[in-house]
């Protein structure tokens, strides 16, 4: 049997969890901010999978999105600027027991951590990720981000923004190693939830984008597809998300696609009018860096104390007496 | 000397010159300089590496410094594109780099005159000059030759000039890169170094090579062996004492990573940087060997944010870097202080600032380390100061970090980097081994920072642990991890937070004075320097000078007993490798004068009026320099 260390081989009992069990203090968003509704999912997601709450760890960079770990009774990682990614890296290397998951915002993956979002795609380490994008920054009271569409009015941008949006859809599909892109919508739960779930499933980095409201900076700028079902494109597979009939009633537009179907995944990700919602691309067979880099031999003392043994040995001068007697 | 002898198998050639009447006089030495230099490329360093490496097997005490150029491949027959290795073998224990050269091989006449630019040389020393350019068909690198022969004879250099390539030639068909081989064979003969351990050597070197490389190495060896027999009409003998213990010999950054090793620490971050790179080439060679991981990152804010990380939810994590990736890893050092997370960062310090100079040693980073990142983040500061303590430090480092969940930085510079010195082989010792990550139910109501109010401590929650979940936060924190911005809690978290370096300080031991307890001059140093000046000070007080020095290995925080000791001598200055104004300089004064770091450090905290001397020349200060200051400094 090819089983890591960390793996249980028996479960002894089953257990339940509650969501108060994953509940933590009141969050301190506006109301009818959109990280509400992805907390709420997540929390959701938690409960029905039984999530040990100690075994759980959610990392954050710096951001509205990044207090999400506060409000999680898990254990959280509230790090600094950019660098969630690297963070959770760390954790997952040192400790592929844990359930690892990244909430950063579009300031704080697309921009100041857009190195650590490339390559960590590249890594394609067993973590779900998150991403929160309101398009605009919040925390630090309304400035461009990069997926900012041209035009957006800002504290920074008086007159609107010089540049087109960054796309996170076609610029993570456009890394090699790339195994799970989804995009949701926080103003639709229900698929929010599924999106969430098989994020959550996906072995490998799970790269979930989540298109969400700023109640306070950027109040209407999804009211045009909140309030036409129709420039909404469900992407709707047997290995994808299924639309419940209420869902399919409203959301009208669907498209039958494949996850593996990675040239159709671009192209869909291209498109931002219609949006697309769903899971573009899943691909299990990448390699995971955590299992091609640790090693499969138990730690201890004697094992570390061989291999040093063995690295002096390569460079030790003997005395004579010793190197006489090992010719002996 | 230009005319070569007939080419004959080299097994000849020994043979002959063991017939009896061709002995020559062998002078016995106390020490010599020897450096071996060539371009880039054509494996001068091999050979002096090698060199160094024999000369330890036989017992001598060595010390190897490496010349590197700065570019990977300079043009050929540049001045300033010297590489190779200078090693110091003495019959004692030797500490530091020393002084001049007394022999140098040189494989063209122009990177010789880059080392003579650079007053490396002892003047009027032994020179063995490779000859092919005499003849070449370029005239201008013929009367470049001719000139500089000519400039070096007549400035008194002793030189000899070797056919190393035409002897070469006939016995293989690369000759230029395996004259290195051949002159190592040379130097054998002339420091009458023991024959099957430089063949031995060869095999170690060449081992992950196929067989033929080997032997065709050992022929070239031979043959420079046979030709310095029968054509060098001196011969030198350093004595050689075997160590009575087993000794290993490698260089800082290696003593580095096998400390890695030997810490029981699981996983080292990393993004390539010279000259801290070949720690972690080792390290990722062997480090899976023990289940360890190298993790080269994206870039070094990655590197340090993936030790931090990794750090939280498991057993310390070492980060390696050099200067400009030590800056960079500012911010992600904040939040391990702020987190109380155990993190080793170990800054091989070179030449700054910017990108500086890259090859070359300087000791510019000590303030960095100390005050780095924003707001008041203090962190542990030690500095190794020989190759055994490159590879100790890392475990102390591993250990206060653990016990005091603080930031350790380990301040190296390119001096030890890349330096070898054997020191006795160490006994590994369970203790150096992190212990197995805590996953025990937290009991009920325990805080994630319960600070101790005498020492600051309190017991980390790592991931794994039920009931201790918290959300770590960068933000200022309440001890249940909670944000809290009132002042209180403010003022309480960064009170606790620094008393921990306090707590750390009580269980630190006086450092030694070297020499005499009380004196006219007390030196004092740290990291790399210690040799230097310790060889200095003996030399010195052999002829009745009273002075001593002390070299600290902690510089935050720094131990009892320094003020005490500094009282006991009418001055007191420090030797450092990084900048302080020189007070000859018109303009400057007591008011405006910069010290060096360690100086401004010890004036700041004793109120002892410290003077400083330094060098920033990019290389190790020398034990005649030191010799001088300490010499004018009592004069004044």
């Amino acid at each position: 049997m090819n089983m890591a260390a960390h793996e249980c081989l028996l479960q002894l009992h089953d257990e339940h969890f509650k969501l108060e069990d994953y509940q933590s203090g009141v969050p301190r968003w506006c109301t009818g901010c959109g990280d509400s509704a992805i907390l709420a999912a997540v929390q959701r997601l938690c409960r029905d999978e039984g999530l040990r709450p100690e075994k759980t760890v959610f990392v954050s960079g710096i951001g509205c999105s990044s207090r999400f770990p506060h409000y999680m009774k898990t254990y959280g990682f509230h790090g600094i600027h950019g660098r969630a990614l690297p963070i959770a890296e760390g954790v997952k290397m040192a400790r592929p027991d844990l359930h690892v998951f990244v909430n950063t915002g579009d300031g704080d993956c697309c921009s100041i951590g857009a190195a650590h979002w490339i390559h960590a795609i590249r890594y394609n380490m067993n973590i779900t990720m998150f991403l929160h994008d309101n398009q605009i920054y919040g925390l630090t009271k309304k400035q461009a981000s990069p997926t900012s569409p041209r035009g957006t009015k800002s504290n920074t941008t008086p007159r609107g923004s010089y540049l087109e949006a960054l796309n996170p859809l076609t610029v993570t599909l456009g890394v090699q190693n790339v195994s799970f892109v989804a995009q949701a919508a926080d103003w639709i739960p229900e698929t929010l939830f599924d999106i969430v779930k098989a994020a959550y499933h996906h072995k490998g980095l799970s790269f979930v984008r989540i298109i969400q409201r700023c109640p306070e900076w950027l109040p209407d700028a999804f009211d045009p597809w909140m309030h036409d079902p129709k420039r909404v494109l469900m992407l709707t597979h047997e290995n994808g998300i299924k639309l419940s009939s209420g869902l399919a009633g409203v959301y009208t537009n669907q498209e039958q696609h494949d996850p593996s179907n990675m040239n159709r995944a671009r192209e869909i990700a291209s498109c931002i009018d219609p949006i697309p919602v769903g899971i573009l691309y899943r691909n299990e067979e990448v390699p995971r860096y955590e299992d091609l880099r640790r090693s499969k031999t138990l730690r201890t003392t004697e094992y570390i104390r061989a291999g040093l043994e063995s690295e002096f040995d390569k460079v030790t001068v003997w005395p004579e007496e010793s190197q006489e007697q090992q010719a002996a | 000397m230009n005319e070569t002898l007939e080419l004959q198998h080299p097994k000849q050639a020994v043979a002959r010159q063991r017939s009896p009447g061709r002995e020559k006089p062998v002078t016995t030495l106390k020490e010599h300089i020897i450096e071996v230099i060539s371009d880039s490329g054509e494996g001068a360093q091999r050979c002096g590496q090698s060199l160094g490496s024999i000369a330890a097997k036989m017992g001598n005490g060595i010390w190897t410094v490496e010349i590197i150029p700065a570019e990977i491949r300079p043009p050929a027959r540049s001045v300033a594109g010297a590489s190779g290795n200078r090693i110091r073998i003495g019959s004692a224990r030797i500490t530091n780099g020393g002084d001049e050269t007394d022999l140098v091989v040189a494989f063209n006449e122009q990177v010789l005159l880059g080392r003579v630019r650079d007053k490396a040389l002892m003047p009027g020393c032994i020179i063995m000059l490779e000859s092919m350019w005499r003849e070449s068909s370029d005239a201008a690198v013929v009367s470049s030759y001719v000139e500089t022969y000519n400039m070096l004879v007549a400035a008194g250099y002793k030189v000899y000039e070797i056919p190393m390539e035409k002897e070469c030639r006939a016995l293989v068909s690369d000759a230029r890169r395996g004259k290195n081989m051949f002159a190592l064979g040379m130097i054998c003969s002339l420091y009458s170094l023991d024959m099957k351990l430089a063949r031995e050597q060869i095999a170690l070197t060449f081992g992950k090579k196929n067989q033929s490389v080997i032997d065709q190495n050992i022929l070239l060896l031979d043959a420079g062996y046979a030709w310095g027999e029968a054509n060098l009409d001196f011969k030198y003998r350093i004595p050689a004492v075997r160590s009575k213990e087993a000794q290993i010999v490698v260089n800082g950054n290696t003593a580095i990573a096998l400390g890695v090793l030997a810490s029981g620490m699981e996983i080292c971050a990393m993004y390539p940087i010279t000259p801290a790179t070949s720690a972690s080439h080792y390290l990722s060679d062997v480090f899976e060997k023990v289940g360890g991981v190298v993790h080269q990152a994206e870039d070094e804010i990655s590197a340090c944010a993936f030790a931090v990380g990794a750090s939280y939810a498991g057993k310390c994590t070492v980060t390696i870097t050099s200067g400009p990736g030590y800056s960079l890893k500012q911010e992600g050092i904040g939040l391990a202080v702020m987190g109380e997370i155990p993190l080793v960062v170990v800054n091989v310090q070179r030449g700054g600032p910017s990108t500086g100079q890259p090859t070359k040693a300087e000791q510019g980073d000590l303030l960095t380390a100390m005050f780095g990142s924003h707001g008041d983040a203090p962190k542990v500061v030690i500095a190794p100061s020989t190759i055994e303590d490159c590879f100790y430090s890392i475990i102390t480092a591993r250990k206060i970090a653990e016990t005091f969940n603080m930031v350790v930085v380990v301040l190296s510079d390119a001096g030890l980097a890349t330096s070898q010195q054997p020191f006795p082989r160490p006994k590994f010792n369970e203790s150096w081994i992190a212990p197995p990550i805590d996953q025990t139910a937290v009991p009920p109501g325990a805080k994630a920072y319960d600070w101790d109010a005498t020492t600051g401590l309190a017991r980390r929650f790592i991931p794994g642990q039920p009931g201790g979940m918290h959300t770590l936060t960068g933000l200022a924190h309440d001890r249940a991890s909670h944000v809290a911005y009132d002042a209180e809690t403010n003022e309480e978290a960064i009170h606790y937070r620094s008393l921990k370096l306090a707590a750390l300080q009580k269980t630190l031991k006086a450092p030694p004075v070297f020499g005499g307890d009380e004196g006219d001059l007390l030196v004092i140093g740290w990291g790399s320097t210690k040799g230097a000046i310790e060889e200095a000070v003996e030399g010195l007080r052999a002829e009745g000078v009273k002075a001593s020095s002390m070299h600290l290995r902690f510089l935050q925080p720094l131990p009892p007993g320094i003020k005490e000791a500094m009282q006991r001598f009418k001055k007191v200055i420090t030797i450092e490798s990084n900048w302080c104004d020189r007070p000859e300089d018109e303009i400057i004064d007591e008011t405006n004068r910069r010290y060096s770091a360690l100086a401004m450090l010890l004036r700041a905290r004793y109120l002892v009026d410290v003077d400083c001397w330094s060098e920033v020349r990019g290389e190790p200060i020398k034990p005649s320099s030191i010799r001088r200051v300490i010499t004018e400094k009592l004069k004044k």
